[in-house]
C-alpha cells in the first residue's frame, strides 16, 4: 500500500453512533474537530465501529498517539493512561484494544510503535438506537475539555503527566 | 429442566466476568451440556442470545435514511447490512437489479468484494489461523494471533495487509473507510476517479499472489492430518447460497440455490423476493435465536448450511480462474459430491479471498467503474426485499413502507441465524466426541470454539446484546444442578469457573 503523507498525530476513536453511549468517543471526535484551526494543524482523525488489526499500519510514522473509548468500567468521567503493546487473548471477538494494535505493529512491522495513550469516557447505556445518558453527557464535556488541553501542548511528557495512573 | 437454564443464565445475573477498561459491543454466546450419571453427554446447546432490536431501530425511519442507520446494526458487518439495505431500497424507489446503472451495480460488487476479502482476512489470519496452525492442544497463548505473526511472519504481515486493502477498496467506493454510504436507492453517489482505480490496482497482483499463496496453505494444514480435519464438527447437511443464471459462484446477486446432503439440487433460481414462500424461522423454546428452515422439506429436514463452503458446494464453477483452479482442488479432497468437512470452511474462505481478489481487479479495469451515469429512477414501490451473499452466508432485508416512505415493516435474516441448527450439530458433535468428564477443561471450552468459529457467526449481527464475555461452558448433572460452570471474559481471554 502507498505510504501517503501523514501528520505527526493521530487521533483513533471507535464506537458506535446509533448505540447510546458507545457513541461517546466518535461524539468526542466531532467536538475536537470543531476546535480551532491553529489546535488541529498537525492532527489526523479517524474513527471506527472497533479497533482492527490493520488499525496498525495507521500507527506508522507518527509521534503521537490517542485512542478513545467509552467504557462500562470507569471509575471517572474520564480516565488517560499511556499503553504499553500487550498480547491479548481476545482471539474470539472481533474487537481489539488499542494495546493489541500496538503488539500487532510491533510483530508484523517489526518496530517500536509511537507512544499511544488511551482516554476513556465513562458510560452505562449502550441499546440499539438509544441516546446519551446523562453520565455520559458530563464524561463528553469533560473529555472535550480535557483533549483541548492535551492539544495545546502535543509533547510526550506532557501528555504523561497527564495520566491518572 | 431447560428454562431453569434459561432462567440462570440471563446474562444480566453473570457480574464476575472481568471487564476491561475498554468497554466493546459485541454478542453473548453460550453453550450448556447436560450429562447423565455416567457423564455422558446428553444434549448439548449452542445459545445466542437474540435481541430482535433492529426492526424496532429501524421502523418509524424514512427509508432513505436506511443505507446509513443499517450500517450501526454491527460494527462488525456494516457493509453487508449497507448493501442488503441498497438492494430493497432500489425496489422502493422502483428499480429492479437488472435496471441499475452498470456503474452502480460495478461499484457496488467491487465494494463488496472488498468487504468479503477483508472479512475472510480477518477471520483466517487472525481468528481462525492460531487454531489450524497449532492444532487444538496448543497453549492458549500459542492460539493467538500475535503467536502466529511471531512465527509465521509473511502470514501475519500478509493478513495485515490483505485486511488493510479490502478496506482500502471500500474506502474508495464510499469515501470513507467504514462509515461511508455509497449506495442509495437505484444507485451510488460516486464512482472511481483515475488516481482511486489506479491507488487499488497498485496493489492488486500482490494481493492476489498472496491469496494463492493462503490457499495453498490451508490445503497444506487441511491435508496435513486429513482424516481430522474432515471429521472434527463435521455434519451432513443441505447448502443454501445464490448462484448466477449459468450456476457460478454469486456474491452480490442471482438466485436462491438448495442442494441436499447428496448434492441434488432442490431448489433452484429461487426469486429470493419469494423467500417468506420458501423459508420460515421456528421459534425453539430452549432458544431466544430462530432457526430457518425450507417449509416444504420441514422442521426436521429442512435446516440448511450458508457461508463459504455452503456456497462453494451449491455453484457450479467460479467465474475466476485462479479461484476455480482452488475450489476444484477442494471437491476433490472428498468422492462424495459434496464437502462437509466443517473445518473446510476456513478453505472455502480462503478461496473466496482468492476470488475476490481477482473479481476486484477485473472490475478495476472496467471502464464503467469511472462512469458517470450512477442513479436510475422508477416508480414508487411500497414493499422492496434485498438480498446478498454476505460473509458469512445469505442475508435478508425485507422493508414494507406507507406514502410518507416510512418504514411500517422490516424483517431480518442473518447469516448467523441460518446457521443456527448447523452450528447446534456441530457442538453436539464435538461434545460427543471429545468430553469424557466432569471437568470443563481449557482445551474442552477451546474445541467447542473452534467447532462454532469455524462458522465465523457474528454474535454482534444476531444478537445487538452488549455482551460482555464471548464464550460459556455449563455443566448440569441428571438432577439438573449446576456443577461446573466455565466462562471466558472477553479481553482477557481468562477460564474463571464458579460453583
Ligand atoms: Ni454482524
Amino acid at each position: 500500500m502507498k505510504q501517503m503523507q501523514v501528520k505527526p498525530i493521530l487521533i483513533l476513536v471507535y464506537g458506535n453512533l446509533s448505540r447510546g453511549d458507545d457513541a461517546l468517543a466518535p461524539l468526542l471526535l466531532e467536538q475536537v474537530q470543531n476546535l480551532p484551526e491553529t489546535l488541529l494543524e498537525k492532527i489526523e482523525c479517524l474513527t471506527d465501529f472497533q479497533l482492527q488489526i490493520e488499525h496498525a499500519l495507521d500507527l506508522q510514522n507518527r509521534e503521537l498517539v490517542l485512542f478513545a473509548d467509552a467504557s462500562v468500567a470507569n471509575q471517572q468521567p474520564v480516565e488517560f493512561s499511556q499503553l504499553n503493546p500487550a498480547y491479548d487473548n481476545s482471539y474470539t471477538t472481533h474487537a481489539m484494544n488499542p494495546a493489541a494494535v500496538m503488539q500487532v505493529y510491533q510483530d508484523t512491522l517489526k518496530a517500536v510503535p509511537p507512544p499511544c495513550f488511551l482516554l476513556t469516557l465513562q458510560g452505562v447505556e449502550f441499546e440499539l438506537g438509544a441516546g446519551l445518558s446523562v453520565i455520559a453527557e458530563q464524561s463528553l464535556s469533560q473529555a472535550t475539555e480535557f483533549v483541548t488541553q492535551l492539544l495545546k501542548s502535543p509533547i510526550l511528557e506532557v501528555w504523561q503527566e497527564h495520566c491518572s495512573a | 429442566m431447560y428454562e431453569h437454564l434459561e432462567t440462570a443464565q440471563s446474562p444480566e445475573n453473570l457480574k464476575r466476568v472481568v471487564i476491561e477498561p475498554v468497554s466493546r459491543v459485541e454478542g453473548h454466546g453460550k453453550v450448556t451440556l447436560l450429562l447423565d450419571d455416567n457423564n455422558h453427554v446428553k444434549q448439548a446447546r449452542l445459545h445466542i442470545v437474540e435481541f430482535r432490536g433492529f426492526e424496532r431501530f429501524i421502523q418509524g425511519r424514512p427509508y432513505w435514511e436506511l443505507p446509513v442507520l443499517v450500517q450501526r446494526l454491527c460494527g462488525i458487518c456494516p457493509v453487508s447490512h449497507h448493501l442488503a439495505a441498497a438492494k430493497a431500497i432500489d425496489q422502493l424507489v422502483g428499480i429492479d437489479p437488472e435496471n441499475l446503472p452498470p456503474t452502480a451495480d460495478k461499484m457496488r460488487r467491487l465494494q463488496h468484494f472488498g468487504q468479503v476479502l477483508q472479512s475472510h482476512a480477518l477471520h483466517f489470519f487472525h481468528l481462525a489461523s492460531p487454531d489450524l496452525l497449532f492444532g487444538f492442544s496448543s497453549d492458549i497463548a500459542k492460539r493467538n494471533i500475535i503467536a502466529v505473526l511471531g512465527e509465521f511472519t509473511e502470514i501475519g504481515l500478509q493478513g495485515v495487509k490483505l485486511r488493510k486493502f479490502g478496506q482500502e477498496v471500500i474506502r474508495m467506493v464510499s469515501g470513507k473507510r467504514i462509515h461511508g454510504s455509497s449506495s442509495i436507492g437505484g444507485g451510488v453517489n460516486k464512482s472511481l476517479t483515475k488516481e482511486e482505480r489506479d491507488y487499488l490496482l497498485a496493489d492488486v497482483d500482490q494481493m492476489i499472489a498472496w491469496a494463492e499463496d493462503s490457499v495453498a496453505l490451508i490445503a497444506k494444514v487441511h491435508c496435513s492430518n486429513k482424516p481430522y480435519h474432515d471429521e472434527f464438527a463435521t455434519i451432513k447437511s443441505s447448502y443454501m447460497g445464490l448462484v448466477g443464471k449459468d450456476g457460478s459462484l454469486e456474491l452480490y446477486h442471482g438466485g436462491l440455490r438448495l442442494k441436499n446432503a447428496e448434492g441434488n439440487t432442490l431448489f433452484d433460481h429461487i426469486d429470493y423476493c419469494k423467500y417468506n414462500d420458501y423459508i420460515h424461522e421456528e421459534v425453539r423454546s430452549w432458544s431466544y435465536m430462530k432457526f430457518p428452515y425450507f417449509l416444504s422439506l420441514g422442521q426436521q429436514d429442512g435446516w440448511y448450511r450458508v457461508g463459504p463452503l455452503a456456497r462453494i458446494n451449491v455453484c457450479d464453477y467460479i467465474s475466476t480462474p485462479k479461484a476455480e483452479v482452488a475450489r476444484q482442488q477442494l471437491m476433490a479432497i472428498t468422492d462424495e459430491k459434496m464437502v462437509h468437512s466443517t473445518l473446510a470452511y476456513h478453505w472455502a474462505r480462503l478461496i473466496e479471498i482468492l476470488h475476490c481478489a481477482e473479481a476486484i481487479k477485473d472490475l478495476l479495469h472496467d471502464p464503467d467503474i469511472m462512469g458517470t451515469d450512477l442513479v436510475a429512477t422508477g416508480v414508487k414501490r411500497y414493499e422492496g426485499v434485498g438480498v446478498i451473499e454476505a460473509p458469512r452466508g445469505t442475508l435478508f432485508h425485507h422493508y414494507q413502507v406507507d406514502d410518507n416512505g416510512i418504514v411500517t415493516k422490516a424483517n431480518l435474516i442473518v447469516s448467523t441465524t441460518s446457521n443456527n441448527h448447523a452450528m447446534n450439530e456441530s457442538v453436539r458433535q464435538v461434545a460427543a466426541t471429545y468430553l469424557d468428564g466432569l471437568e470443563i477443561t481449557e482445551p474442552l471450552l477451546n474445541h467447542l470454539e473452534v467447532a462454532i468459529r469455524a462458522y465465523d457467526p457474528c454474535l454482534s449481527c444476531a444478537t445487538h446484546a452488549l455482551g460482555k464475555m464471548p464464550m460459556e461452558v455449563e455443566l448440569v448433572n441428571a438432577q439438573g444442578q449446576v456443577i461446573n460452570q466455565v466462562f471466558k471474559s472477553t479481553s482477557q481471554g481468562d477460564i474463571e469457573k464458579t460453583l
